[in-house]
Parts: structure tokens; C-alpha cells; sequence
């Protein structure tokens, strides 16, 4: 039996050593945001934030895993989906089929925290997620508009 | 085991869209609904009060309008694009919309009322404008003559907006939810008149989607992410040869691994592990000894299909797609000719979401909850593998993550996923594939290859082209039926005589011909067709004539061009905003590209740089689209947009951000046709690009993909 901490809380797992964090996510606690598509960590849809980094969660087994380490997942990431980049991706009607999306919106909040207004050039080689739609000019407009966005909130609050 | 609580299909659709994590906690989908009446939907959802006005519109007393929606939303936007259809000649108030997806099973039982569910061939929009529209206006008809009705006025001095019907000469007023119920049991009017396009408020605007919100937090359930009380999760494996067959397996150890339920043969080709959790399944079939007869295939080769092709170049058995004057003769007595041989190679559709299907099977009922292009195709498949008469099946559509054209004519995951469950009565199975059977058992964009020969007079004009495609036809293997007298007319998208494909340039004479040479493995319908290659083959081809004739690229295809204006008008719109004939930046170059496809009049320009290491960076397209009506500006931007990822001709590994180029869409609809918005663009992407390569670097790419090639200038 594991313990870990997701999205502030403290669960229980019984599933084996083994098992990516990926599948621990989906099927032991039915978090579902965090997507499974190639398994061996390219395409990046099942990034979540381990102590603020983004990971691609089908690489981290649940054995290298206890309480100490802060997960979140998509699920986590905001309450009421007004996270800037929430709120960014609403207003560019960024998705399109909408499957990489979390992947992508949580690499890009873990991009956001370590650098607060990242150049195209950061975008570029911190969110390597793979959509298939071609949603990748607006997700690049979005993370600019959260941006501001966050700038806005931080000044009225 | 959970127990399960049934709840009402009508609850699933509202549910589906808002529950998420803990989806698990306990009801079970997809009790058979014999939806015929409003007292039936009542009585199911356990909502009183909600009424059917037809089958398009449903209206709860809260004055929310619940639109019907039979094509499938797979990113495209298409849900949202029809909601507006309807929406327009409802006069409801749009920011009350919600959608649902009836059953293909109800569409069976009420006479195919929502007609087609098949969401392919850019047809969404296109193919239904006409039914939905005039669902929403006799809809509209029905609620006003029921307030008028009621007020006892005569319904012409009724008018309504906003979900709001007002009495002119008194100025009462009622809404859409007050007379719902009472709407519903009017007669629908034998003729309605729809808008005028000059007179649309909702269609033309750039509203926001509908699928928005639940796509940014997690919520959203995909095929993949459904969970269903007592269900357990299946992984598998098919015969990695095509045409293979499954010989044996063993499965004795694989039974004692954690979770593990059960091994089932799928079909003659296939073995799945059914276990608790999908990852056990996945883990236990990985350790299964399994022996595959790998059939006459076994030593296929690129090598052997090369061959194959490459003798259909100059065969003689051909079919004719396109023919005028006398292309050969003209060749032969042209001052100068140029010859160039292209190839195109199967792709993937790889869609985010792996292929997926859950099922549960008694004798009694068949229930399939799936993501697909094509509810009836999936229906269909159910039926088949379920051995049940299709009034004891149904499917529940689910959100797909991505499509492409593989969801649509084939629904191999759902025969699966059906034989599977058949093996477990009563128990919900879902069927997950590994990335790596999906990239195995697809049914790839076919391979061809294409000879152009053109033939220029000694001022420099084309006075005969010939173009020879060889290889697979997509209609052979999947709908025999759609062949003319053998021949595939799909093959030729994009260079036929007239029509949705017709080509768009008037050649002096040309022959157009195919020969069919169809290697074993499966081709299908990969979002553009056949366009993709094609307009490569005859926009790549153009520029080279040009080039040989010592003509500037785009005044070269404008002397062809006069008798297709609206091609001539995309072309004209992307070369004036990309600044073409003026200089470009320094190192900079450019392509055009123009193609007519799913009846859509599509152009490109790509700017593009080839360093010394030949290193390609693609920096700006500009693309235009007339769709002839253009239901909502934004989406279409965002397909066109995203044209420039699966154009394909340098992914695998898929494109990323960084190579993502700026696009700049002119969308410019000239009224008149319904084109297609999610697939024509695709036509001009990639050679745009190519061309633009050719000018940077004087290379001339004719075989893809491009990754690997060498760009460093000739």
C-alpha cells in the first residue's frame, strides 16, 4: 500500500510497485484528465506536476513515489477553471478535439511558474506536447494571454 | 462490485458533459430508449415538462434549447457550427443552447429521421445545412402558432426573438419554455421558408464553441475515459502481418498474473487479456506466448509494393479520370518538355486517443459506447458481432480524440470490443489499444506514385500535360459499391473534369489516368483523401513547369486559371497579403499552392528559410478558404490552421510547437455553394511548402516524408 499526496490530498494506493503514476491516476483514482496516448513519454499527454515540475506521468512508476512528493493533476489545477491559462484557452477557443489538452495546459502552468513571461523561444522548448489538431498557434497565443491575464488579476487583487 | 443504478440515456447526455473525476461512482448507461414521443422522453429522463418539438429541437421549461446534433464533434467544430444552423431559424436565445447526441439505434427505430451520422468527407456542415435549418424553422413555426393559440391571435401578428414570442399589437409575451409542451403537440407546418443568407444573425459569427469548457479541467470524457460500474478493461493484440491469423496462445501463467480475469481469441486474428485495470491487462498480454500464422503477406516488403507501383507508371490497363484534346500528341510536338516522377507513402491517422470501444453483451442486449465518425457504421458492427437483431442494440456516442477519418468506415475496435464482451455476459469490457496496435492495425493513407509529362510551346505556355497515378484505390478495399465500372473515381480528387474535386486549371489537353495497383494493406480514408498527394503531384509539377519555362510561378498557373474565378480569387488573395512579387525578407522564399477540394476553393503561400546545414524553418503561411458560406469565421480559421500539422508531408514524429509555422487564414466565402472546411486546406499545405523549398534551395523534394532529406542547397 502507497500513499501519496495528489492535489492536496492524501491517498491510498494498492496497486503494484510497477504501475506508471499515469494508470495509478486513471484507474485506481479515476482522474481521467491526465491522458494516455503513446505510453513511453514523447507525446505528452499525461503531463502532470511532481513538487511544480512537469512529468509525464507514463514514466514515473508508483514505486519511486510516497507522500513527500506534491502531485497535481488537470483536476487539480484550479477549482472553478479560472486558472489564468483556463481562462486564456476559454476566451482563444483553443481545443479542438481537445484530448491534449490538460497535457498541454500542465505543461505550460509549470512553464508559467518557473518563468512568468516566457519568450515564443521558451514555449519552444519547454511545451513539446504533440496535438494532432494543430491547436499549437493558438496554445502559443494562449500562454501569452494568460500572461497578461495573470498580470491583471495580480493587480486588482 | 458496484451495484448498478439505471439511469436514463437523456441523463447520460447531460451527465456525460458535466461529471468527471469519480465518474465511477455508480450508474449504468444506456437503458433502451424507444424514444417516439415526448411522454416516452418524460418518462425516461425523469424530466417533466421537457418537449420534443421535433427532432432537432428539444426545449425544457427553463427556456434551455437542447439541439439534436447526429454528425459527431471530433475537434472540428462541427457540434457548435450546427447548433448555430438551427439555432438561426429557431430565433432562441443562443446563450440557453446545449447539444445531444440521439442514438443511432433511435435513428433506426424513428425512420432515420436525423438522416446521416456519418461525419466525414468535410461533409458536416455541408451535407445537413439544409434538414437542420429547417428542423429549427418548423420548430420555430410550432411555438409560435401554440402562443398564438393560447393568446387566441392569429399567429401573424406574432413575431419572435430570442427564445421570446411577442403579441405586436398588445405586447404580451410569452417564452419558449412557457409553450414548449404545448408546441410540441401541434402539427408541424407542410412548408417552411428558410432565412436568406443576408438576413443570418447567428451564422457567420464567430461564437464561441460549446465543447469548450469541460476540455480544460479534465472533465471531459473521451471513449478512453469512460468508466462503467463492474466493468473491466481488455488490451490487444492482432496478427502483426495483415492478413495473419491468430494460431495459438498460452495462456496459463499469463491467468495468475494480478488482475487477470480472462484470455479470449478475437476474431481470427486477434487475443485479448481481460483484467481488472487496463494497465494488468496490458502487463499480462505483453507476458502471453502467442503464435501467428502470418499468412501470404509474411514477406511484404516497401521494396516489393515500390515494385508494384512502379510497373502500373507505364502499364497498360488504366482507368480515365480527366481527358481533353489530345494530351499525348501535344506532348510530342511540344517545343520543350519536362517529366517527373512523385511518390506518396502510407501514413497513420494516429489520433491522440487510441482506437477504444466498451461494450456489454447479454442475449437480451447489446450496448456499445464508443467515439466514432459514424454512429450507424458503429451500430452496424455491434449488431454483426453481437448476433442480436439490431433492436436489441445500440451505441452511445462519446467524444472522440481525434479522428481523421479512421472512426468512420472502420469499426474493427468495435467489432472487437463486442466479441470480447460477448465472452463476458453482462459485464461491461472496455477496450483500450496500445499506441503501438494502433500505429499496427491501421488503415493507412494509400500509397501511390504519379508520372506527370508536360509539354510547353516555345513561348513558354503548357500546351499538354499527362499524368499517370499508380497505386492503391481506398474505395476497392472498403466500398466496392462507390466504384464506376472498376474504376475509383476518389483516386482522381482534385483533378477531375468537374464537380466537389474538379481541377482548377484549364489544360489545353490533358489525360488523366490510373492505374489501380492495390498492395495488402489496408488503406483508408485519412482526413483529405486523396487530395493530399495529389495536389503535391500536380502543384509541385506546375511549379516545375514554370521553372522550365523561365515563368514567374504564379502568373504561370494565372494564364490557366481564367475560367475558374474562385480558384483564380484565393489564389490572387494569398499572393497579394504575402507580399508576393515583392521582396521577400533576406534568406526568405516563396510557394503557392491553389487546389478546389470537398467542393472548397483553397490557397497557400509559404515563406519559408533553408539554413547552411539544411535546416528548414517554415515562417509564415498565408492561407485562404471560400467555403461559399461561412457558418462560424473562427472555426474555420482553426481548421485551417491546423491543415498545417496533418498535412504530414515531414511528421512522424509528429509536429511540434516550435516548427509550427505562423498561418495567416483569409476566410473569403463568395455565397452561392456549401464547401467543406475540414479537410480542403490540407490540399495546399504541403506543397506551398514545397515550392517554397524548391525556390531556397533549387531542390526539387518528389518523395516524402521529408525528415532525412537533405536541404542544404543544390
Amino acid at each position: 500500500m502507497a500513499k501519496l499526496r495528489i492535489n492536496g490530498k492524501l491517498v491510498d494506493i494498492d496497486a503494484d510497485g510497477s504501475t506508471p503514476l499515469l494508470w495509478v491516476l486513471r484507474e485506481q483514482l479515476g482522474l481521467t484528465g491526465t491522458k494516455y496516448s503513446c505510453g513511453i513519454g514523447t507525446c505528452g499527454s499525461c503531463t502532470v506536476h511532481i513538487n511544480g515540475e512537469a512529468i509525464r506521468s507514463c514514466t514515473v512508476l508508483l514505486s519511486s513515489l510516497d507522500a513527500s512528493q506534491d502531485i497535481v493533476t488537470i483536476e487539480g489545477l484550479s477549482t472553478d477553471n479560472r486558472h489564468p491559462l483556463q481562462l486564456a484557452w476559454k476566451q482563444l477557443d483553443v481545443p479542438q478535439c481537445g484530448y491534449c489538452q490538460p497535457g498541454i495546459i500542465m505543461s505550460a502552468a509549470a512553464l508559467l511558474r518557473k518563468n512568468p513571461e516566457p519568450s515564443d523561444a521558451d514555449i519552444d522548448t519547454q511545451v513539446t506536447n504533440i496535438c494532432r489538431c494543430g491547436t499549437f498557434n493558438r496554445v502559443r497565443s494562449g500562454i501569452h494571454l494568460a500572461v497578461e491575464i495573470g498580470r491583471r488579476k495580480g493587480a486588482s487583487s | 462490485m458496484t451495484e448498478s443504478i439505471n439511469v436514463s440515456r437523456r441523463d447520460f447526455l447531460i451527465r456525460s458533459t458535466t461529471v468527471g473525476v469519480g465518474l465511477g461512482a455508480g450508474f449504468s448507461l444506456g437503458l433502451y430508449l424507444p424514444v417516439s414521443r415526448n411522454e416516452a422522453i418524460a418518462a425516461e429522463s425523469g424530466t417533466a415538462g421537457v418537449a420534443e418539438i421535433n427532432a432537432w429541437v428539444v426545449i425544457k421549461p427553463d427556456d434551455t434549447v437542447i439541439v439534436r446534433i447526429a454528425r459527431s464533434e471530433m475537434g472540428q467544430g462541427t457540434l457548435t457550427g450546427l447548433a448555430q444552423m438551427v439555432a438561426e431559424e429557431l430565433e432562441c436565445d443562443w446563450d440557453r443552447v446545449t447539444t445531444e447526441y440521439p442514438t443511432p439505434g433511435q435513428n433506426l427505430a424513428r425512420g432515420r429521421v436525423w438522416r446521416s451520422f456519418a461525419t466525414g468527407g468535410s461533409q458536416g456542415i455541408r451535407g445537413s445545412h439544409q434538414y437542420v435549418r429547417k428542423g429549427g424553422a418548423v420548430a420555430r413555426h410550432m411555438l409560435i402558432e401554440a402562443a398564438a393559440e393560447q393568446w387566441g391571435v392569429p399567429v401573424a401578428e406574432c413575431k419572435v426573438a430570442n427564445s421570446v414570442i411577442t403579441h405586436k399589437p398588445s405586447g404580451r409575451t410569452t417564452s419558449f419554455g412557457k409553450v414548449a409542451a404545448a408546441a410540441a403537440e401541434m402539427f408541424p407546418p407542410e412548408q417552411v421558408v428558410l432565412k436568406d443568407p443576408k438576413d443570418w444573425k447567428l451564422i457567420g459569427q464567430p461564437v464561441k464553441r460549446l465543447d469548450t469548457d469541460d476540455k480544460l479541467n479534465g472533465k471531459q470524457v473521451f471513449g478512453a475515459d469512460l468508466q462503467l460500474p463492474g466493468m473491466l478493461n481488455a488490451a490487444i493484440k492482432a496478427c502483426p502481418v495483415f492478413g495473419g491469423t491468430l494460431k495459438s496462445f498460452d495462456e496459463g501463467n499469463v491467468l495468475k498474473m494480478p488482475g487477470v480475469r480472462k484470455v479470449v481469441r478475437v476474431g481470427d486474428n486477434a487475443v485479448a487479456v481481460v483484467a481488472q485495470t487496463w494497465w494488468q491487462a496490458k502487463t499480462a498480454l505483453d507476458a502471453l506466448p502467442i503464435t501467428w500464422d502470418k499468412g501470404p503477406n509474411a514477406k511484404l516488403s516497401s521494396d516489393s509494393i515500390a515494385k508494384m507501383l512502379d510497373e502500373g507508371l507505364t502499364a497498360k490497363d488504366v482507368f480515365v479520370g480527366n481527358q481533353n484534346g489530345d494530351a499525348k500528341q501535344a506532348i510530342k510536338g511540344a517545343v520543350k518538355t519536362v517529366e517527373a516522377i512523385y511518390s506518396y507513402p502510407f501514413q497513420n491517422h494516429a489520433t491522440m486517443e487510441p482506437m477504444n470501444a466498451t461494450a456489454r453483451w447479454s442475449k437480451d442486449r447489446c450496448e456499445v459506447w464508443c467515439p466514432t465518425q459514424n454512429g450507424e457504421a458503429s451500430l452496424e458492427a455491434a449488431i454483426e458481432a453481437a448476433g442480436l437483431p439490431a433492436s436489441k442494440c445500440d451505441v452511445y456516442k462519446i467524444h472522440l480524440g481525434g479522428g481523421f477519418g479512421r472512426r468512420g468506415a472502420f469499426q474493427d475496435y468495435v467489432t472487437q470490443a463486442v466479441l470480447i464482451a460477448k465472452q463476458l455476459p453482462g459485464t461491461p469490457v472496455k477496450l483500450l489499444w496500445s499506441r503501438e496496435e494502433d500505429m499496427q492495425q491501421g488503415h493507412y493513407h494509400p500509397v501511390t506514385k504519379c508520372k506527370l509529362v508536360g509539354g510547353l510551346d516555345k513561348s513558354g505556355d503548357l500546351t499538354g500535360l499527362h499524368i499517370r497515378i499508380s497505386g492503391q484505390s481506398i474505395l476497392a478495399a472498403v466500398n466496392t459499391a462507390w466504384l464506376q465500372n472498376g474504376m475509383d473515381p476518389f483516386t482522381f480528387q482534385g483533378l477531375l473534369p468537374e464537380g466537389d474535386h474538379a481541377v482548377s486549371y484549364t489544360v489545353p489537353n490533358l489525360l488523366v489516368e490510373h492505374a489501380m495497383r492495390n498492395p495488402p494493406v489496408p488503406p483508408g480514408f485519412w482526413r483529405g483523401v486523396n487530395i493530399n498527394q495529389n495536389a503535391i503531384y500536380m502543384e509541385s509539377f506546375l511549379d516545375e513547369l514554370a521553372h522550365a519555362a523561365g515563368k514567374d510561378p504564379l502568373a504561370f498557373r494565372r494564364k490557366l486559371m481564367a475560367k475558374h474565378p474562385k480558384s483564380l480569387a484565393v489564389l490572387n488573395a494569398v499572393a497579394k497579403k504575402a507580399g508576393w512579387g515583392k521582396p521577400a525578407p533576406k534568406g526568405v522564399h516563396r510557394g503557392l499552392a491553389v487546389c478546389k477540394a470537398f467542393a472548397s476553393h483553397v490557397a497557400a503561400c509559404a515563406e519559408v528559410s533553408v539554413d547552411g546545414k539544411g535546416q528548414l524553418t517554415i515562417h509564415r503561411i498565408v492561407a485562404a478558404t471560400d467555403p461559399g458560406y461561412a457558418v462560424n469565421p473562427q472555426q474555420i480559421e482553426a481548421q485551417v490552421e491546423g491543415s498545417f500539422v496533418q498535412s504530414n508531408y515531414h511528421d512522424y514524429p509528429s509536429m511540434l510547437i516550435k516548427e509550427m509555422p505562423k498561418v495567416e487564414v483569409i476566410v473569403m466565402p463568395s455565397g452561392g455553394f456549401w464547401g467543406g472546411i475540414g479537410e480542403p486546406t490540407i490540399a495546399v499545405a504541403a506543397p506551398a511548402v514545397l515550392n517554397a523549398i524548391f525556390a531556397a534551395t533549387g531542390k526539387r523534394i518528389r518523395s516524402f516524408p521529408l525528415k532525412g532529406v537533405d536541404l542544404r542547397s543544390a
